[in-house]
C-alpha cells in the first residue's frame, strides 16, 4: 500500500505524457511517447547494459574517491585550523567554476578513459561530503568536550573517540547528498568526451535523431541515480543511526 | 589531601563578574555554591575544573588537581553501552578499564541490569545515575557537580540527592545550584555568590543527607531563599 500512491502518480503521467502525443500528433523525433521508450529500452537492451555498466563503475569509484577526499580535507581542516583556514578559499573556488567548463579540460588531462570522468565525479562529490563533515565536526556538544578535558583526554583521544563519532550523522548527510550528485557528474564526463557510458550513448543518440534512445538513456540514468542514492541512504542508516 | 582555594577576581571583557572572592573547599566536605543567575557560580565551578570560561580571571587556584564533573546534561555518548560510558574516562586516557569496577558502581547506583543498555533507552533519572557512576569511577577529589539534579523531575531529584549523598560521603564535592532546598539537604557549607561576592551561610546541625520536611531544613531553606531574593533585588 505504500507504494500505490506514487504508482499511481507515475503511471497518471505517462498517460497524460502519451495522450499529450497523441492529441497534438507530435512526431517521435521530437518526443517520443512512454511507449516508444520503452520499445527503444528493450531494443537497445543489450548497449544500454553495456553503458550502465560502465556509467555505474565510474559513478562508485567517483563517489568512493571523492568521499575520501571530502573526509580527509574536513578532518585536516577541523584538526589543523591553520591549514583548514589556507585550504577553504581553494575549496570554494573547486566549487564556483562551472563542471561544464572543467570536463573537457579533464578529458584533455587525462584522456577518453574512464579517468576524466571519475575525476568530474570527485569533484562533484567531495564538496557535499567535506562541508557537511565539517559542519559536524565543529557541533560537538559543549557538554562532552568539557568531561574530555576534565577526565584528560588528549586532543588526538578527543577526535577519535568523540569528534569524530558525534559527527559521523552529519557525515552520512553529506554522503547522502553526494549520492544524488555522483551520477551527474560521470553523464557530464561522458557527454564531453570518449565514447562509453549512458552519458557517450545519449550524445550519439542525439546526433542521430534517435530521440526514443536519448529518453531511454536519460530513463536509465534516473533509475541508476535513485538506486544509488537508495543504496547510500541505507548504508548510512545501518552505520550511523546509533551515532545520532 | 590539601583544601583548594580560589581567590581572584573575574570580568566579562570590561564588566565586573564578580569582585575578589576567596573559596575555600574544604577536605571531605560538600559545599553548595547557590546564588541567583548569571551571577558566575558555573565560572567558579569552571575555573576550578580548569574549563575555558570566556572571562577574564585575575587570581589563582591553588591546590588544584584533576576533578571529577558531573553536570546538567548527563554527557552521555549515545553510541557507548551505559557500561561503556561509566568507563568513558579509562575509555579517553587509552587506559583499560576493570569490568569488575563498572558493574560494582553500575550495580550501586541501581543499574546493574542496564549495563548493555544505550543511553536513548534509559530515563532522565537514569541518564543521571550513569552520569554519577562515570563520576565516581573518576575516583577524584573535587568532584564538581553543576546543577546535576536540576533537570529531574521532583521525586528523580529527592533520590539522586540522596544515591549522591551516601556515594560521595567523605569526598571534597563543590555543587552549583540554584535551589536552596538541595543546598539545604545536602550541603556541610553553603556559600551564597552574588555581586557584592562570596558569603557563608549557615547549615543546619544534623549530619547530610537532611530530610526535605526536617523543620531546620525547611527553616534554612526559607532564610536561604529570603537571601536569593535581595540578592537578586
Amino acid at each position: 500500500m505504500k507504494f500505490a500512491r506514487p504508482v499511481l502518480t507515475v503511471a497518471a503521467l505517462l498517460g497524460l505524457w502519451q495522450g499529450v502525443i497523441v492529441l497534438a500528433g507530435l512526431p517521435p523525433f521530437l518526443l517520443p511517447g512512454p511507449l516508444a521508450v520503452a520499445e527503444a529500452l528493450w531494443r537497445y537492451r543489450a548497449d544500454l547494459a553495456w553503458a550502465t555498466l560502465r556509467t555505474a563503475t565510474e559513478i562508485i569509484a567517483g563517489f568512493g574517491l571523492g568521499a575520501a577526499l571530502g573526509i580527509a580535507v574536513a578532518l585536516l581542516t577541523s584538526a589543523l585550523p591553520r591549514v583548514g583556514a589556507a585550504l577553504r578559499p581553494v575549496l570554494l573556488v573547486s566549487q564556483t567554476i562551472p563542471i561544464f567548463a572543467l570536463a573537457p579540460i579533464l578529458t584533455l588531462w587525462l584522456g577518453y578513459g574512464m579517468a576524466p570522468k571519475i575525476a568530474v565525479t570527485v569533484l562533484i562529490t567531495f564538496f557535499p561530503v567535506a562541508s557537511a563533515f565539517l559542519d559536524g565536526l565543529g557541533r560537538t556538544p559543549a557538554a562532552w568536550l568539557d568531561l574530555a578535558q576534565v577526565m584528560g583526554a588528549s586532543r588526538w583521544r578527543v577526535m577519535t573517540r568523540i569528534r569524530i563519532p558525534a559527527a559521523l550523522p552529519a557525515l552520512g548527510i553529506g554522503l547522502t547528498i553526494a549520492a544524488v550528485y555522483a551520477p551527474v557528474g560521470a553523464v557530464i564526463g561522458e557527454w564531453v568526451g570518449g565514447s562509453e557510458g549512458l552519458g557517450a550513448l545519449m550524445i550519439h543518440a542525439n546526433g542521430r535523431m534517435r530521440i526514443d534512445l536519448v529518453f531511454a538513456c536519460l530513463v536509465v540514468v534516473t533509475g541508476l541515480a535513485l538506486a544509488f542514492h537508495a543504496a547510500v541512504a541505507r548504508l548510512v542508516a545501518a552505520r550511523f543511526a546509533r551515532y545520532g | 589531601m590539601t583544601p583548594l582555594v580560589l581567590t581572584g577576581s573575574a570580568w566579562v571583557e570590561d564588566r565586573p563578574l564578580f569582585p575578589p572572592l576567596r573559596l575555600e573547599l574544604a577536605t571531605g566536605a560538600w559545599t553548595s555554591l547557590l546564588g541567583p543567575s548569571g551571577v558566575g557560580k558555573t565560572t567558579l565551578l569552571r575555573l576550578i575544573a580548569g574549563l575555558p570560561t570566556g572571562v577574564r580571571f585575575e587570581g589563582r587556584v591553588e591546590g588544584r588537581r584533576p576533578a571529577a564533573l558531573m553536570a546538567q546534561d548527563a554527557g552521555l555518548l549515545p553510541w557507548l553501552t551505559v557500561a561503556q560510558n561509566v568507563a568513558l574516562g579509562a575509555r579517553l586516557r587509552g587506559e583499560r578499564a576493570d569490568p569488575a569496577r563498572v558493574r560494582d558502581l553500575l550495580a550501586r547506583v541501581g543499574l546493574g541490569d542496564l549495563s548493555e543498555r544505550f543511553p536513548a533507552a534509559l530515563s532522565g533519572g537514569q541518564r543521571q545515575r550513569v552520569a554519577l557512576a562515570r563520576t565516581l569511577i573518576e575516583d577524584r577529589d573535587p568532584v564538581l557537580l553543576d546543577e546535576p539534579f536540576s533537570a529531574l523531575d521532583a521525586l528523580s531529584r529527592l533520590r539522586m540527592q540522596d544515591l549522591a549523598a551516601e556515594l560521595l560521603r567523605g569526598r571534597m564535592v563543590l555543587m552549583v545550584t540554584h535551589d536552596p532546598g538541595e543546598a539545604a539537604r545536602l550541603s556541610d557549607h553553603i556559600l551564597l555568590l552574588t555581586e557584592n561576592g562570596l558569603t557563608a551561610q549557615p547549615v543546619p546541625a544534623t549530619p547530610p543527607p537532611r530530610p526535605m520536611d526536617a523543620p531546620e531544613v525547611l527553616a534554612a531553606q526559607a532564610a536561604l531563599l529570603g537571601r536569593l531574593i535581595g540578592a537578586a533585588a
